[in-house]
């Protein structure tokens, strides 16, 4: 098998990198080791999204309270951007796009794919390290570089992009539409350009380390659903990330250069722009092109480590191990022909419309064979309600809530009414955003004690995820209620509206269980960081998994195995396997004589 | 006194934090020293029941929004002849997804609760069962085999407008930041030709004045529709994407600076119809009720009472459009055909704004361009009349 000489001849150059000792910087700062690159890629992200999180508590205030001031966004703000505490509109409308830039690609693309791809894939598939660490060295730091561009974009006098996540041009082309189309925007795409870059070498990574480096007896049908998830997400991210980059581009153009790519006839400011022949319908499929299989890109990498702990919890094999994989693949192949669905109504042909609605629903089919998996595999289980497992189980709760919400907005007919209203907000939110969310938090818990070693506190795990639930639930159901109204998002405030004057209540409650559940974020950040140096030390396999990642040693080293690296006989689903002692058989261990081998 | 609540509430959050996990700490019985941090009997029952109980707070918060909220959602009392369907058909999306919610999350929280771990107990070894699996692809699939038929079969009849036999009346909306404007086709019932490069004094809307078409169109800052007519919208943006959203005709379109973009429907119920609906009246009497109370507390604060609030028709911008992207809107007025003709017939139509300019302003309008104006408004409104 090629994948094991490929190790063994990887095996040789291990040897010699004993004798090479890791000085601080090629250690802890430009290191090429997967483990350590997992965990630059967690903190960056964690540090993005207190950011981010941070940002929506501050609009959600300014929803709440329109007409009241508030010292601390004249503090967090400035003078310029919230004079004696009240928020500027274009402020507002800067805040609601970084919050969704941060939170989609820094914190659920690179925070989430990025720790745990690196840290799994080779961990799981038995490998040295990733095909190329030292592109995986430059994947992260470009990553780093993109992040520090936009926060810095933060800081520009005349304020950070404005024109909402999804940058539709004009708005976002025109410095005389709304200020931060000026150097905001400028730095914002500066910023995802080489994010993307960073992306794209992450993804290549992961794609040739999965179809080289398993080791032997890892066939594909051994895989950990894991990476199964992560090995498409990574394929999606190939595929559809290059489209935004063009899209970027072309906007780069446009906004520098005079180019008419999504631009024509418009007048602004008093005069007439030259701009001729463009059309921001091209942007929209264009952003869209990647922009839903970003989706994906976010909650498949949570799915797969869910699909993990889950079976590992549960004391029992995952249901449908084939289904589940036919159901990432098929996701992941639908997720490229459904953009349009977010533009039912931006103009293009309704007969498109038609077929986009008709992809878009066929989606529920695979969501839904893995939502009852997950159920099954509950069913007479022996359920270890660690915090990972809470996270987990939270998280199928709502991936349906939020899921089901999607046979409203897929169909075009009932999208005309909700098209971006708050009804949109909180369907995304629960579907991809916390779902997504609750993935990352549980494999930061259940993977914690194979990053430092040591295990996070559990009970102050347990005050984290149950009063996360109670808000995220509070957060977002009562939202779906104010979009059915007719509200639409990215209001600065409704108070211009006396017809939405009755939701206005709502508005508070909602923005009460957001400021609720982001302080208990600050439990979890706590835990997190005292616990890399404090927790208790852990055991090699405390949760008792059968997965390859809990055969190499805690203590930090390159190579991953002192020796050898394992083999594999058996899939890593065979926990409460009949004629076993024990309730969970490695992948290491051996097939008896007449034991049955499900997948090979 | 901000900051003093803002210290206040960190405080007690700490508190609860602290007395949380004391709770938890308590209920620890022993324990190995080793994995202490992984859940024990005692763990996994205190989770247990609290997912049933997490289930209980699912429904109660379903239950409490749907008698709190439940008045909220435009799934009834649809002013347009096509809303009535988009209506049913949320209805019925809206139970189905209600139904399965119920059940799923039952089950989701039922097992996380009944199964919960214990020491010696030993899990089934089920990995997988061909005919469940085939099961819980088929029915979704047959569902949504039919949702998609309905939906398709709606859309279809909303988005696709025979303009030759239908012969709809034809209505110009035009967006800018931060507004609205519409303007009417005029007898003819054809849009004279536009851009925003014609854009210049009193000529907004940059229509081509040499266009005879344009002659007769009539401009206007609010939209008037003649009820049980069908509307077709020519729908323009002068600078950045706009979405015209007229939710109680349960109508949306973008406006799309280069392009025309259009949506079609037949307005059912009257402005003043709708005020005097009992839904409308329960809803107008909440939002004064609660502006009342707003206004005691700024006539305190030495401010200016709010204005009491009428039901009107909408229009309002649905896409980010810049700094004040919150505050564009246009009223809408559906009255009968009669009204209709007679607002109409009052304005003027764009010869005669520029006719008017030509001539030195203090020249008053003569008799006869008055006459005239009835006389175009009435052929329009035969022109409707046909209809």
């Amino acid at each position: 098998m090629s994948a094991h000489d490929h190790a063994n001849e990887h095996d040789h150059g291990h040897e010699h990198e004993h004798h090479h000792k890791d000085t601080f910087i090629t250690k802890y700062i430009f290191s090429i080791d997967h483990k350590m690159i997992a965990k630059q890629y967690l903190i960056t992200g964690l540090i993005m999204g207190i950011i981010g999180v941070g940002m929506s508590l501050l609009f959600r205030m300014q929803l709440a309270w329109p007409e009241e001031s508030f010292k601390i966004f004249n503090v967090l703000l400035g003078d310029n951007f919230a004079p004696d505490g009240v928020m500027r509109n274009d402020i507002y409308l800067a805040l609601v796009t970084i919050h969704g830039t941060i939170m989609v690609f820094f914190v659920l693309t690179a925070g989430l794919s990025g720790t745990f791809s690196n840290l799994l894939i080779p961990l799981q598939i038995g490998a040295r390290d990733m095909a190329s660490g030292f592109m995986n060295m430059i994947s992260y730091w470009l990553f780093f570089l993109s992040s520090v561009i936009m926060v810095i974009s933060l800081f520009v006098e005349s304020g950070p992009a404005s024109a909402g996540w999804t940058i539709y041009p004009p708005l976002s082309a025109l410095p005389q539409a709304i200020p931060g189309s000026g150097t905001g925007m400028t730095l914002w795409l500066v910023s995802m350009a080489i994010f993307i870059a960073s992306s794209l070498m992450g993804s290549l990574n992961y794609v040739v380390t999965v179809i080289n480096l398993r080791t032997k007896g890892m066939s594909m049908t051994r895989l950990p659903l894991t990476i199964w998830a992560f090995f498409i997400t990574a394929i999606i991210g190939i595929v559809s990330f290059p489209v935004l980059l063009s899209a970027a581009l072309l906007l780069i153009f446009d906004r520098s250069f005079g180019t008419s790519f999504f631009l024509s006839d418009i007048f602004i400011a008093g005069e007439v722009l030259h701009y001729q022949g463009g059309s921001p319908v091209l942007f929209e499929h264009l952003f869209w092109f990647l922009g839903h299989p970003e989706v994906y890109i976010v909650l498949l990498p949570a799915l797969g480590i869910t699909s993990e702990i889950i079976a590992t919890n549960a004391r029992k094999p995952i249901f449908g191990y084939r289904a589940m994989i036919a159901s990432i693949i098929a996701i992941a192949f639908l997720s490229t022909i459904v953009w349009g669905h977010h533009m039912f109504v931006s103009g293009m042909n309704p007969f498109l419309g038609s077929v986009f609605t008709f992809t878009t629903l066929l989606i529920a089919i695979p969501s839904a064979v893995k939502a009852f998996n997950y159920i099954t595999t509950l069913w007479k289980g022996n359920l270890q309600l660690n915090p990972a497992m809470l996270f987990s189980i939270g998280l199928v709760s709502t991936f349906i809530t939020g899921g089901l919400t999607g046979i409203i907005l897929g169909d075009s007919t009932l999208d005309i009414n909700v098209h971006d209203t708050y009804f949109v907000v909180a369907h995304f939110h629960l579907v991809m955003g916390i779902s997504a969310l609750y993935g990352m938090f549980a494999g930061i818990y259940h993977w914690f004690p194979r990053m430092f070693g040591r295990m996070l506190n559990k009970n102050l795990g347990y005050v984290h995820f149950w009063v996360t639930a109670v808000c995220a639930y509070g957060v977002f159901f009562p939202m779906h209620f104010i979009g059915m109204a007719g509200l639409p998002r990215r209001y600065y405030t409704n108070t211009a509206f006396p017809l939405f004057d009755d939701l206005q209540n709502v508005n508070v409650i909602i923005t009460m269980f957001a400021l609720v559940g982001g302080a208990f974020q600050l439990v979890f950040i706590w835990n997190f960081f005292y616990s890399i140096f404090y927790g208790k030390k852990s055991e090699m396999n405390p949760w008792k998994s059968n997965t390859l990642e809990w055969t190499a040693p805690v203590e930090h080293m390159h190579g991953n195995w002192p020796g050898a690296i394992p083999e594999v006989h058996r899939w890593p689903y065979d926990y409460s396997k009949p004629g076993h002692d024990s309730d969970f058989v490695p992948q290491t261990v051996p097939m008896g004589p007449d034991e049955e081998q499900l997948h090979h | 006194m901000t900051s003093l609540l803002v210290l206040v509430v960190l405080v007690l959050v700490s508190v609860a934090i602290w007395q949380l996990t004391k709770i938890f700490d308590l209920t620890q019985i022993g324990g190995n020293a080793d994995n202490s941090q992984v859940a024990n009997d005692n763990d996994n029952n205190v989770n247990g029941y609290l997912m049933f109980a997490f289930l209980v707070f699912i429904y109660l918060t379903t239950i409490f929004c749907v008698v709190q909220y439940g008045h909220f959602p435009l799934m009834s009392n649809s002013a347009s002849e096509h809303g009535v369907e988009v209506d049913r058909l949320m209805w019925i999306s809206m139970i189905l997804i209600f139904f399965v919610q119920t059940i799923t999350q039952a089950l989701l929280h039922y097992f996380s609760f009944k199964y919960r771990g214990k020491k010696g107990n030993s899990a089934l070894y089920f990995a997988d069962n061909n005919k469940l699996e085939m099961i819980w692809s088929i029915i979704p699939a047959i569902t949504l085999a039919g949702l998609i038929l309905y939906g398709l079969y709606a859309w279809t009849n909303i988005m696709f407008v025979d303009e030759e036999t239908e012969n709809p009346m034809v209505v110009e909306i035009y967006a800018k930041q931060f507004g609205w404007e519409v303007r009417y086709a005029g007898e003819d019932n054809v849009l004279g030709k536009a851009n925003v490069r014609y854009i210049e004094g009193v000529n907004t809307l940059g229509v081509d004045l040499a266009d005879p078409n344009a002659q007769d169109d009539i401009q206007s800052n609010e939209l008037h529709l003649p009820k049980g007519v069908k509307v077709v919208f020519k729908i323009r943006s002068q600078d950045v994407l706009h979405s015209a959203y007229m939710p109680h005709f349960r109508a949306q379109m973008n406006c799309v600076p280069g392009m025309v973009t259009q949506f079609a429907f037949t307005p059912t119920v009257t402005t003043l119809d709708m005020r005097n609906s009992s839904e409308m009246k329960e809803k107008v009497a909440t939002i004064n009720k609660i502006r009342a109370e707003k206004s005691k507390q700024l006539v305190a604060d030495g401010k200016a009472a709010l204005d009491p609030y009428t039901f009107d028709y909408l229009l309002l911008c649905n896409k980010i459009c810049g700094s004040s992207h919150y505050n564009m809107q246009m009223k809408i007025v559906v009255e009968s055909k009669e009204d209709f003709k007679k607002w109409l017939s009052e304005k003027q139509t764009f010869a005669q704004v520029l006719k008017a300019q030509e001539q030195p302003a203090e020249e008053v309008k003569t008799e006869t361009d008055t006459t005239k104006v009835v006389v175009d408004s009435t052929l329009v409104a035969q022109v409707i009349e046909k209809k």
